[in-house]
Formats: structure tokens, C-alpha cells, sequence
């Protein structure tokens, strides 16, 4: 898989800089430049973050390029993340929360190859989180990253198909369709059922789709410590938020936003306060919970913490 | 061409950009915190921050606006042969540079539509000093300010007016000497 991603093409080795391998273990004669990208490309995308961050929650238009993955792969993520890497940084990826599935450790070797940074699992040790439909339950600190891949970045989207429509409505803050998208919700099913990509308002002006993470993260993005940056290859956007903005979950006074969770706890480190993946054990209907982030509850084992079925954790790493 | 144009770009350019831009985006996301830049030698006119500044955003899809009081043949062609960019006048600017008095008035440069917020100039702004405390200090809130920053503002009733378009308006990234800051049209401002 990996070996595929980066197969070499010919377009692709028009800068041929040389570097100094003790500063860095980045080798240019590998023939990609440093992050992959060209230099004029990551440059458009670097005007296009900085005017996402003077604008926290609009969505940019930029040239989205083709990458070597799949549409859906995280082409977004992975642009914002090639134009914001230095040789210095540490990349971490996750996939619904884990660390180990193709998709984030295709990403995570593309960067190790392409830019020669650093890779880790542990939250705490990256400077730079790329992440896909998850925000770690580990709290982000100042100076981190967070790079989101985004599916489908209008909020307004499934509601009015017209790209000259939405723009129209983010232009006149007219949100009503959504509101009433919510409503909706509550008349069917007794409650906004809105599980994920659960719309929120940045600082007051802007409505964002915050891409597909669980409704249960969405309380993260505000007052985070972090840069959180969005990026939609396929849809050509790139979105922002600067540490420390004011992010709401829309909701009504009379049915305010409400995190959903799993009722129960870990089943491999107790941890009853993280977000919970439902595993189905037999053909009987046996199911267990377990975090969705992987690498706090293997953190959270590593201390001593205990789930009711902690033994497999055990027997695995046996 | 002048001979010392080619001289004073970056040496390692995918490197010293991608370090550059870095603190950038630390500087636009965090308000009124000031980061050090190095890596360009410009030309005299304008500061080691500015020339930074420049070699990092501006190609031939950036029209640059010079303002008068750093305007030079020699800084011209320095930025013609690293980045390319044409010149222009402030109306079609993506990107400016000089002092604040080249920017004044403000209205000549594009803040963007209602639909394309984001088609607006970034001025890159040279100071004599960057610093917190002194004349025209200013109290910073706003995204990506926690409580509140400090800054030293040139006109800050100027800027003020800026504010007040959002999501409409310019953003200015501040130099001086090696220092850099930035104040997009998000930052609320308070003269102290």
C-alpha cells in the first residue's frame, strides 16, 4: 500500500534543492521535494490558511491538486498538512480515533518518506495531528496542530445543493434552513438527531460543518488551546479555527445541545469519559465498548486503569 | 537586472519557507504575538522580516503593491527574479508592502466581497518597532487571543474601522527588523 502511494512520476521532481542531511534527515535526492508538494502549490495554500484564520469558519477556495490517493483518502488533510510541515515536526494520524488502520498509517509513512519528520502515536509527543471524523480525548496544547479531513465542508450543502445559493446564504448569515433542519429532528424523533458533522457557529458569525466527528467531540473545538486547520481536496476548501475561538453547537433553548455517548465504560481500560466505539463479539448480539482513541486507552492500560475485559488487551500484546 | 537582486533569497527554499510560514501561522492565529524570522537578505529598504515575508507568499499569482517609501529599483528586482510577482497598483493587490503611511488610504485596497471575504490584500506592514508597551498601545481580543494581548498599533482608530467590516477587510502582517505579528480583521482593538 504504502509502496504504491508514492510510486515516483515525472511531474513530480521539478525541484531539486539540496539539503544539508545534519539539519534535517530529509534526503533530496530521493527526487520528491520536501513534503511532496511543489513550492508554488504549497504556497497558494499557505495564502489561502492564513486568510481562513483571519476569517475563522469561512471556507477558502484553493486549488486542490491531485494527490497520490483516492478522493476521500484525506487529499484535503493531507495538502494543509504538506504545506504546514517543517523538518521539525512530529506527525501523528488518526482514523475514527486510531492510529493503526490503513489509511493513517499510509499517511503517516507518506510524510515520514516525502518530508522525514518524525512520526508518533502519542498525542501529547505531536506537534502536528492530522485526523479523520475524531478530536483526541487527550486535551491539544498550544502550539499544535489539529488538520481535519473534510468530506464535504458546506454545512448548508445536503440542504440546498447550489453552491451560489450557500455562498449567498453564508454572505447574509441567513442560517434559517439549517435551524429548521434541526427542528425537523426534534418533530420526528423527539430530539435533534444529529449524531456527527453536527453544525456549529464559529465566533458568531460563520456556520461550519466541523466534518464528520461524533456530536460528543464537538465541545472540544472551542476554547482549544490548538490551531485547528480543515481541508476538502474534493471540494476545493480549506477552513479554520485560532485557538482559543468561541465555537457553538447550534441548538434551541428548549432542546439545548446534548453530547451523546455510549452508556457504559471501556472495556479494556475503564475509561468513562471517552467516546465509545460498540464492537459486536458473536452472532448472538454480544457487544462491547471500547475507546475510539486508541492511544489514550493504551495509555490509559499502560497506567493500571482496568475495563471488565482488560484480559484481552493482555493476551494481545502476548 | 541588478547584479545584487540575485543575492540575499533563501538558500534552502522548501526548508526556510515551510519554517517561515510556520511562524506566520502561528503569528495570524495567535493575535499580537510576536515570532522572529530569518533566512532573506532584501534589499535595504525594507526589513530581514518583510523580505521573509515575501519570499514565503508572493509568486506570479500574487500582484504586489510597493509603497512609496520602500519603493526602489533594487528591491523591485530582488523580488522580480525570487518570487516573480508582478506589480500592481493597490486596487488589484493581493499582497502590499511598505510602510503605513504607503497604505493610507486604506479604502484603495480591495477588502473583499460579502460572497469572497477572503479576496482581500494583506498588507505587510513595516514598523520602526514592534513592541507592547508605548505609545498607541492596544488591547487585542478576539480568536486566537485567550484574554486578551497587547501591541503597538500605528493608527489604531484606522484599524479599528477595519474591524468593524468583518467578515470584510484587510489583514496586516507587522515587521520590524527580524520580529513579525500579525492582526487579521478578526482582532478586536482598544487604544489603552
Amino acid at each position: 500500500m504504502t509502496e504504491q502511494i508514492i510510486t515516483p512520476s515525472a511531474n513530480d521532481k521539478n525541484d531539486t534543492t539540496t539539503h544539508n542531511p545534519e539539519t534535517h534527515n530529509f534526503d533530496a535526492t530521493d527526487s520528491y521535494n520536501f513534503a511532496y508538494l511543489d513550492e508554488q502549490t504549497k504556497r497558494m495554500i499557505r495564502r489561502a490558511l492564513l486568510k481562513a484564520l483571519a476569517i475563522p469558519g469561512y471556507q477558502v477556495p484553493f486549488a486542490s491538486r491531485e494527490m497520490p490517493m483516492p478522493y476521500g483518502w484525506g487529499t484535503g488533510g493531507v495538502q494543509v498538512t504538506a504545506a504546514c510541515l517543517t523538518p521539525d515536526d512530529c506527525v501523528k494520524v488518526i482514523d475514527q480515533g486510531a492510529d493503526d488502520t490503513t489509511n493513517a498509517v499510509s499517511i503517516r509513512s507518506f510524510f515520514a518518506r516525502t518530508a522525514g519528520v518524525r512520526t508518533t502515536e502519542a498525542t501529547d509527543e505531536a506537534s502536528l495531528i492530522q485526523t479523520r471524523h475524531r478530536i483526541p480525548e487527550t486535551e491539544l496544547t498550544e502550539g499544535q496542530l489539529l488538520v481535519y479531513q473534510v468530506p464535504i465542508p458546506e454545512p448548508l450543502r445536503f440542504l440546498e445543493p447550489r453552491e451560489t445559493e450557500t455562498r449567498k446564504m453564508h454572505a447574509l448569515s441567513e442560517y434559517g434552513l439549517m435551524h429548521v433542519k434541526l427542528y425537523e429532528d426534534i418533530s420526528q424523533h423527539g430530539h435533534i438527531a444529529t449524531a456527527y458533522a453536527y453544525p456549529v457557529n464559529v465566533e458568531g458569525r460563520y456556520v461550519m460543518d466541523p466534518s464528520p466527528i461524533p456530536k460528543f467531540d464537538n465541545p472540544k473545538m472551542s476554547d482549544c488551546a490548538a490551531i485547528q486547520l480543515f481541508g476538502a481536496g474534493r471540494e476545493q476548501r480549506i477552513y479554520a479555527i485560532p485557538p482559543y475561538s468561541h465555537v457553538k453547537s447550534l441548538d434551541f433553548e428548549d432542546y439545548p445541545f446534548d453530547r451523546l455517548r455510549a452508556p457504559g465504560a471501556c472495556a479494556l481500560c475503564g475509561a468513562d469519559d471517552s467516546y465509545l466505539d460498540e464492537v459486536i463479539m458473536d452472532d448472538q448480539g454480544t457487544r462491547m465498548y471500547v475507546c475510539s482513541d486508541t492511544d489514550y486507552c493504551s495509555t490509559r492500560h499502560e497506567r493500571g486503569h482496568v475495563g471488565d475485559q482488560s484480559d484481552l488487551f493482555d493476551s494481545e500484546e502476548g | 537586472m541588478q547584479p545584487d537582486a540575485l543575492k540575499g533569497g533563501f538558500l534552502d527554499l522548501p526548508i526556510q519557507s515551510a519554517t517561515a510560514f510556520r511562524s506566520l501561522l502561528q503569528a495570524m492565529a495567535q493575535p499580537g504575538t510576536i515570532h522572529q524570522l530569518a533566512g532573506a537578505a532584501p534589499p535595504p529598504s525594507i526589513s530581514v522580516a518583510a523580505g521573509v515575508v515575501l519570499l514565503t507568499l508572493c509568486d506570479p499569482e500574487t500582484p504586489l503593491f510597493v509603497g512609496v517609501s520602500v519603493d526602489t529599483p533594487d528591491l523591485r528586482s530582488w523580488i522580480s527574479f525570487h518570487t516573480g510577482a508582478p506589480f500592481s497598483a493597490a486596487g488589484e493587490a493581493v499582497i502590499a508592502i511598505g510602510s503605513w503611511q504607503d497604505f493610507t488610504p486604506l479604502s484603495a485596497f480591495p477588502v473583499g466581497s460579502a460572497e469572497f471575504p477572503d479576496r482581500s490584500t494583506t498588507l505587510i506592514t513595516e514598523l520602526v518597532s514592534l513592541a507592547r508597551e508605548g505609545s498607541n498601545a492596544c488591547r487585542l481580543t478576539g480568536p486566537g487571543i485567550q484574554n486578551f494581548s497587547t501591541l503597538c498599533l500605528p493608527d489604531p482608530a484606522l484599524m479599528q474601522v477595519n474591524t468593524a467590516h468583518f467578515p470584510l477587510g484587510l489583514d496586516f502582517i507587522l515587521t520590524s527588523s527580524s520580529a513579525v505579528a500579525a492582526l487579521p480583521r478578526s482582532t478586536r482593538i482598544e487604544v489603552i
